[in-house]
């Protein structure tokens, strides 16, 4: 039934979109030429979904969409390699560099957000909300905790069981690294599973249970889960995955926007810039599609007119390369800063 | 004095036992392999076969399971695999026909020459991650001495022809036969080596001593009497190049790739990294997906096999 709706929505705003921003239909069907794409495996799923439809309007253009990782494809990135980079986090300064270096000047392009939702079962109603801390009491490996009480004291003796996607996933990883850091590990005994409906069922039907996974999911089975708002560690104040305070970064520390990196150069290519306006056109709804969360309209439009006049440069880094944290709304009301340098 | 009569009985009695017993381990060492086979090609049929029809063969990679296809990664694996064998099977003859029927004689060569054959047999036991890497760097940058991949030091044509080449190679089905060509190489030589050596002295004396140069004895006799061993070496060999998935990920990565190739610098994937993308997606029916294409690739395994066979059938001829 949701795949219906969701289809119906997608076409709804299919048509929206291709309305609203002038796009239309004209790719020529008999342009020729290849587009190199590598990076990010999270960012994967979107970028493939975007050259497999994109092959339908130009079917002679040959796509190629490697996984190397974020780092991986900045490598080839910086050097010139690929015309365009997946990344599931900003451009770092030390590859902005290299990057420079080369003469690779590049346009950034957020695309979609990743945002992982903690639910717990309906019937649970002792569980306002959790910290960051919280959960490292429940998930992190050699944790003494086994019941609800042991995390809280007036919470009850309910025994927890826990409901995780696969340890392949980006989802699994994302959530290890906030969880866990980079060197901590995540408890073994839970109940695995790759397929995200196992997991909803799992929770809806085990009073103590809690899992996690990709926002998107949880949106489609909130008449199943409850979603517990979860402490951002900045503001101290808790707050529940939406797609309003996922899109406003608030939903904090599992929510992250996700990026394409365009060089400048490549962007000159007719079949580079087909590709971008069709991303552009039908990215946000694929990326629904594949589990990830729209950006609001006013970004997708700035990066456009960014991507339109060839505005070089991430929004993410000071003219020093110190690191801008920050919603992507407020970040993207700024210039980026080659375009700031005068570069 | 012990009865010898009694003594040869009873240890009769025990040999007999032994003999029995170890034909029974053998025989069910034997049954455990087979087993764990047809248990193995019994789950893949299993879960493999509703992909299984034309379209699968057809069409391209997709996010959905229901339309993916393995085209474009068969065609990659045709193509790296043909690469390969046209590299590798004269370069891998030549050599062990070098080895084995010009040994040279003065002390200094000599040495030489035993010095290629301990590292020919050393290359064998290579793991290939090994040669993924050193392909990387010989094949796709050419140790980054000519140009790079964004500014090839030599192109022709252009990347629209079908004869379009560029060195340093990059990424391509050129790069990708080679390193396997570095991968099955050291097999090919070391059975060829073997058939070679199968021949009888006999024959090389006789030829001789009709007067024939080495060029004409090697031609017409050794060579000839060899042919099936050589290419009984080369099947295993090649049967190997298909299924190699790790110099391959080094060379071409996990691409999502929709086309086949069409020149030799073209990029492209093969089976086994097709069918490792498709093992990791966490959706349950990709899993299924991926063993349908462990099937066609065990079918081509199997066709390419049987295909040998009938040549090795053909050339096979008694010796006179």
């Amino acid at each position: 039934m949701f795949r219906m709706r969701t289809a119906l929505a997608i076409a709804v705003i299919a048509v929206v979109a291709s309305a609203a921003l002038g796009a239309g239909h004209d790719y020529d069907r008999d342009l020729r030429g290849s587009v190199k794409i590598d990076g990010s495996s999270t960012v994967y799923p979107i970028t493939e979904a975007v050259a497999e439809e994109f092959a339908k309007v130009c079917p002679r253009v040959r796509v190629t969409v490697g996984i190397s990782g974020t780092g991986g494809g900045m490598k080839r990135f910086t050097v010139g390699e690929t015309d365009i980079s997946d990344a599931s986090r900003p451009i770092k300064e030390k590859e902005r560099k290299i990057a420079a270096e080369n003469g690779i000047e590049f346009i950034e392009i957020p695309v979609a957000y990743d945002g992982i939702s903690i639910v717990v079962n309906k019937s649970n109603t002792w569980v306002d909300q959790l910290s960051v801390d919280d959960l490292r009491k429940i998930f992190l490996d050699g944790s003494p905790v086994t019941t609800w009480r042991d995390v809280r004291a007036d919470w009850p003796n309910v025994p927890i069981s826990i409901y995780a996607p696969g340890t392949d996933s980006g989802t699994f990883d994302y959530f290890k690294d906030v969880v866990a850091g980079k060197t901590g590990a995540i408890r073994s005994d839970m109940s695995v599973s790759e397929d995200d409906n196992v997991l909803v069922r799992g929770v809806a039907g085990d009073r103590g249970g809690i899992g996690f996974f990709g926002c998107a999911y949880y949106f489609e089975n909130k008449d199943k889960l409850r979603a517990i708002p979860i402490v951002n560690p900045e503001t101290r104040r808790a707050v529940a995955p939406t797609p309003e305070t996922i899109e406003n970064g608030r939903y904090a520390p599992f929510s992250r926007p996700l990026f394409i990196y365009v060089s400048r150069k490549s962007a000159e290519r007719p079949e580079v810039q087909a590709l971008v306006k069709f991303y552009f056109e039908y990215g946000p709804e694929l990326a629904e599609e594949v589990g990830y969360v729209r950006l609001p309209e006013i970004i997708s439009l700035r990066a456009m007119v960014n991507f339109n006049d060839r505005m070089t440069g991430t929004q993410f880094l000071t003219m020093d390369g110190e690191k801008i944290h920050g919603p992507l709304l407020k970040i993207y009301r700024k210039l980026p800063v080659s375009v700031a340098l005068g570069q | 004095m012990t009865a010898p009569s009694g003594l040869v009985r009873r240890g009769n009695t025990q040999r007999a036992l032994k003999n029995h017993v170890f034909k029974w381990f053998c025989g069910l060492c034997a049954a455990i392999s087979v087993v764990v086979l047809g248990i193995l090609l019994t789950s893949l049929v299993m879960q493999g076969w509703e992909h299984l029809d034309w379209d699968f063969l057809r069409s391209a990679p997709s996010r959905k399971p229901k339309i993916a296809g393995i085209g474009p990664a068969m065609w990659g694996t045709i193509w790296i695999c043909a690469a390969c064998a046209i590299a590798a099977l004269p370069l891998g003859v030549a050599t062990a026909i070098f080895l084995e029927e010009y040994k040279p004689v003065k002390p200094p060569l000599r040495r030489l020459h035993s010095f290629l054959q301990l590292n020919i047999s050393n290359l064998a036991g290579v793991p290939s991650i090994v040669y993924g890497i050193l392909g990387l760097t010989a094949f796709v940058q050419m140790f980054g001495m000519i140009g790079n991949l964004n500014d090839p030091a030599l192109t022709v044509g252009t990347p629209e022809d079908w004869y379009y080449f560029q060195l340093p190679f990059g990424r391509g089905v050129l790069a990708g036969g080679l390193t396997l060509m570095l991968v099955v190489l050291p097999i090919v030589i070391v059975s060829s080596q073997e058939s070679l050596r199968a021949v009888p002295g006999s024959l090389r004396e006789g030829a001789l001593a009709c007067g024939a140069t080495r060029w004409q004895m090697v031609w017409r006799m050794t060579l000839p009497a060899a042919v099936p061993g050589i290419m009984t070496g080369s099947i295993l060999a090649m049967s190997r190049a298909i299924g190699e998935a790790a110099p391959i990920l080094v060379i071409a990565g996990i691409v999502f790739i929709r086309f086949t190739p069409h020149h030799l610098m073209d990029e492209f994937t093969a089976m086994p990294l097709q069918i490792y993308d498709w093992a990791g997606r966490p959706q349950e029916e990709f899993h299924k997906v991926a063993a349908t294409g462990i099937l066609v690739l065990l079918t081509i395994l199997l066709a390419f096999n049987a295909f040998a066979v009938l040549i090795r059938q053909k050339f096979q001829r008694p010796l006179q």
